[in-house]
């Protein structure tokens, strides 16, 4: 009974999102009143129905109702509960419901926090966001309902991939899918906007807190993920360049362009076309990324199963919607007046050359990402990209753009400079070239990439700091968003550290062990102590004990197991890792092995892999600094202020003006 | 006009080497027929793909040094890896290696990769062994249809 009430809801929910996808829009172009007023009560109706759906599913999985044909393929009885309740996202069907209900939470915020916004520009925004729940929601119901019934019932469920059996499958999705659909709001602005012809610095300051929040989202969405794979993986890599990753990276990018020129048109008036290009291109990758992911046409931990009616449904509203939007853009771009003037060294211009940057940047990953792709489709060959293409193009394109991020918070407005710059550069400029000459001497190794990489997160850290004296030397005030601004990065900064050290100086080897043998990596010795079986709820393990010491001083006790799943029957590497900010100790159990060939569990001799990873953690707190940063900045009280005194104003210009002054 | 300029060089650049990047990271794949048909380049990288053959998995006395053959069912070859395998390597399933052959013709691995699930099988493993198949139903039908003719 409650799927099919779940079902029922989508219908509804689907009835409602056509409703609020026409007759708002229809409402603002004859100006009918009634209409107008639809869209807040239909985008919090929608939420309500969604919800409730979601809510069934969840019920579903919770109650173990084998009757599903999504709960008895993706979840078990001795599934752990909370496992049980991720598992509503862990198939196709369930994830695409998730979606959804991501979506219609951001129209809730919408409608919800938006009071200030003119009745016809709230129509248009909710109105573009209901379009997008149609195609969303028929999707779903048409092709893909995850309430779909299976009888008679199974006995018990096929279990949930071992893979996702973790806590990264309770947060890392719900967190991705809040930034990816998160952009669907910054694109339903500029679209209104675009609809609207007033492209003017007003739209801008609406727009910017919810595409930081969305940005925001995403960061943490994309850091959990590298963590989950380093830990959970076995290989401890961080980053593959794995399609799927791409898929969510790319926006990633756009949207860090985004979020920095729409910065520029508040403040200036400038870039006003290329802000919306940038809004449309954010939201068409992240319906790219979907089509990619759930298509099938990437198979990976994240590709469900494939059918081609999928497929083409998803590329189908793609076409609509990023021909749809460019089309319009196309028409209505030309119409907006030109921006505020700026000279060649002005902030300005170091932002537009960042956003270029970052453009071509994931331009570069696109190619890699498709291409492949695009050949096999035509039958010409089967090739892959991996990762030695994207290091060698990312990081030669993102060394400027972090140069340029370094100083951009030094520089005036409009037009800059030059002695005015100098001085903290000069600092800039010494710090950085120390930090990348003695760094290294530390660590006994010196490589030329290394001390570009410490060039860069010292040149950014200096340059920050150097932002942050000269603000509180000077009268302005120290707002939220500006430290919000150095905090991100800052935060870029401890990435880049992270990153730089542990290509410099991880190390790892791959052993042959029996119980009492040791052995040394990175001055830290291992002990094998042997291994034993233990059971866990859903699972058989071998879990090996491996001691490890420095200096004849014990530092951990580690324990890495083999699983095998009881259900699905496969096997799984679960590390074990010694966490410290400047290493962390990782061991991974291998194969048992005897003497003489592969071995059974009470096999003597294992194959053990152990890594030693300087700084590696530095890349996700980095990561947090950023998305903190984030929410500083979006938090900054200006939004609301500059909202309220907005609905005094009958002009919206005269806002701007007067902030322009001030 | 200076700023149109400097974008332009910017992009250009950043062209090339995206070009030059591509040129030489591009991974080609090649099935095990392919390479008894000596298709397969002695000097570059690439990826082979197939079915790991039942029984042919050995270890060698260091532990951790494995050799194994991959087959598309129609033609073989041993390749040789040393270092912990994926979790869902197995005898009888789909595998994808890279690495380079070797003079004497097996095929060094530096990476393998396996399947994530069970019923996930590698793209490249999977349309090797559906083309090698495709292949031998051709020969098979090939002398029937020429008589009919």
């Amino acid at each position: 009974m409650i799927p099919e009430l779940g079902h029922f809801a989508l219908i509804v929910a689907l009835a409602i999102a056509l409703v609020q996808g026409t007759l708002p829009l229809v409402g603002v172009a004859q100006r009918i009143p009634g209409f107008i007023a639809l869209a807040r009560p239909a985008a919090q109706g929608l939420f309500l129905f969604v919800a409730f759906a979601f809510g069934c599913l969840a019920w579903s999985f919770y109650s173990n109702d084998f009757s599903v044909l999504n709960v008895a393929t993706n979840s078990n009885s001795k599934l752990p509960t909370a496992y049980r309740i991720a598992a509503t996202w862990g198939s196709h069907e369930g994830s695409l419901l998730l979606w959804v209900l991501m979506l219609s939470g951001w129209m809730l915020a919408v409608s919800v926090f938006s009071r200030s916004l003119p009745q016809d520009m709230l129509a248009r925004i909710l109105g573009v966001m209901g379009l997008i729940a149609v195609g969303f929601l028929s999707f779903m119901l048409f092709t893909s309902s995850p309430f779909e019934r299976l009888l008679p019932a199974a006995a018990d469920g096929r279990d949930l991939n071992p893979l996702l059996q973790d806590p990264g499958m309770v947060f890392h999705p719900p967190m991705l899918y809040m930034g990816y659909v998160g952009f669907s709001v910054a694109f339903s602005f500029a679209i209104a906007a675009l609809l609207d012809g007033r492209l003017d610095a007003t739209w801008a300051r609406w727009s910017r807190p919810w595409t930081t929040a969305a940005w925001v989202f995403l960061t943490i969405g994309i850091a959990l993920g590298s963590f989950w794979a380093y830990y959970e993986l076995g290989w401890g890599g961080w980053w593959f360049w794995d399609p799927v990753e791409n898929a969510s990276f790319m926006p990633w990018l756009i949207g860090t362009a985004l979020i920095h020129s729409l910065a520029v048109t508040e403040k200036r008036g400038a870039f006003k076309t290329w802000t919306v290009l940038l809004a449309i291109i954010a939201f068409s990758l992240s319906l790219l990324g979907t089509f990619l992911v759930r298509s099938g046409v990437l198979t990976s931990v994240h590709a469900f199963a494939t059918d081609p009616k999928r497929g083409i449904f998803i590329l189908c509203f793609l076409a609509v919607v990023i021909g749809g939007s460019l089309s319009l853009y196309a028409w209505r771009a030309n119409r907006v007046a030109p921006g505020g003037r700026f000279e060649l060294l002005s902030r300005e211009s170091m932002l537009l050359a960042n956003s270029v940057l970052l453009l071509v940047a994931c331009g570069a990953v696109m190619l890699g990402t498709l291409y492949p792709l695009f050949l096999d489709a035509l039958g010409l060959g089967k090739i892959s990209v991996g990762p030695p293409y994207f290091d060698s193009v990312f990081m030669p394109l993102m060394a400027p753009a972090i140069l340029l991020a370094g100083i951009g918070p030094l520089v005036a407005w409009r037009r800059g400079e030059p002695a005015q710059l100098l001085r903290p550069l000069r600092w800039v400029a010494i710090v950085a070239l120390i930090g990348a000459l003695f760094v290294p001497l530390a660590f006994g190794r010196w490589a030329a990439l290394t001390s570009v990489g410490l060039l860069l997160a010292f040149w950014i850290f200096a340059g920050t700091l150097a932002a942050l004296v000269v603000r509180f030397r000077s009268t302005t005030r120290m707002t939220p968003a500006f430290l919000g601004m150095l905090l991100a990065h800052a935060g870029i900064g401890v990435f880049v550290i992270g990153v730089t050290l542990v290509k410099s100086y991880e190390t790892e080897r791959d052993l042959r062990m029996a119980p009492g043998d040791t052995a040394t990596l990175g001055g830290y010795s291992f002990r094998f102590d042997g291994v034993r079986e233990v059971r866990g709820p859903n699972y058989e393990a071998a879990r090996g004990a491996i001691t490890v010491q420095r200096d004849g001083q014990t530092i951990a006790q580690l324990a890495p197991e083999k699983r095998v799943y009881l259900v699905q029957r496969n096997p799984m590497t679960e590390a074990a890792i010694d966490a410290g900010i400047s290493r962390d100790v990782y061991v991974a159990l291998g194969d048992a092995v005897d003497a003489g060939g592969a071995g059974g569990t009470d096999a003597a001799a294992w194959t053990v892999r152990i890594h030693i990873k300087p700084f590696i953690r530095w890349i996700w707190i980095g990561c947090l600094m950023m998305a903190f940063g984030g929410v500083l900045a979006a938090s900054d009280r200006r939004y609301r202020i500059a909202t309220r005194r907005q609905e005094d104003a009958s002009n919206p210009d005269a806002t701007l003006l007067r902030r322009g002054a001030a | 006009m200076i700023a149109i300029a400097a974008g332009i060089t910017l992009v250009a650049i950043a062209a090339a080497l995206v070009l030059n990047a591509f040129q030489g990271n591009v991974v080609f794949f090649f099935s095990p027929s392919q390479i008894a048909a000596k298709e397969a380049p002695l000097d570059r990288t690439f990826r082979v793909g197939g079915m790991v053959e039942q029984g042919s998995l050995k270890r060698r006395a260091d532990g951790l040094t494995v050799d194994f053959v991959v087959t598309d069912t129609a033609k073989s070859i041993p390749v040789v890896y040393s270092g912990i395998l994926p979790d869902l390597f197995k005898e009888g399933k789909g595998v994808v290696a890279q690495g380079k052959l070797a003079p004497d013709g097996a095929f060094h691995a530096s990476e393998v990769l396996a399947k994530h699930d069970e019923n996930y099988m590698p793209p490249e493993a999977a349309h090797a062994l559906s083309k090698a198949e495709a292949d031998k139903a051709a020969k098979s039908v090939v002398p029937g249809t020429g008589a009919a003719r």
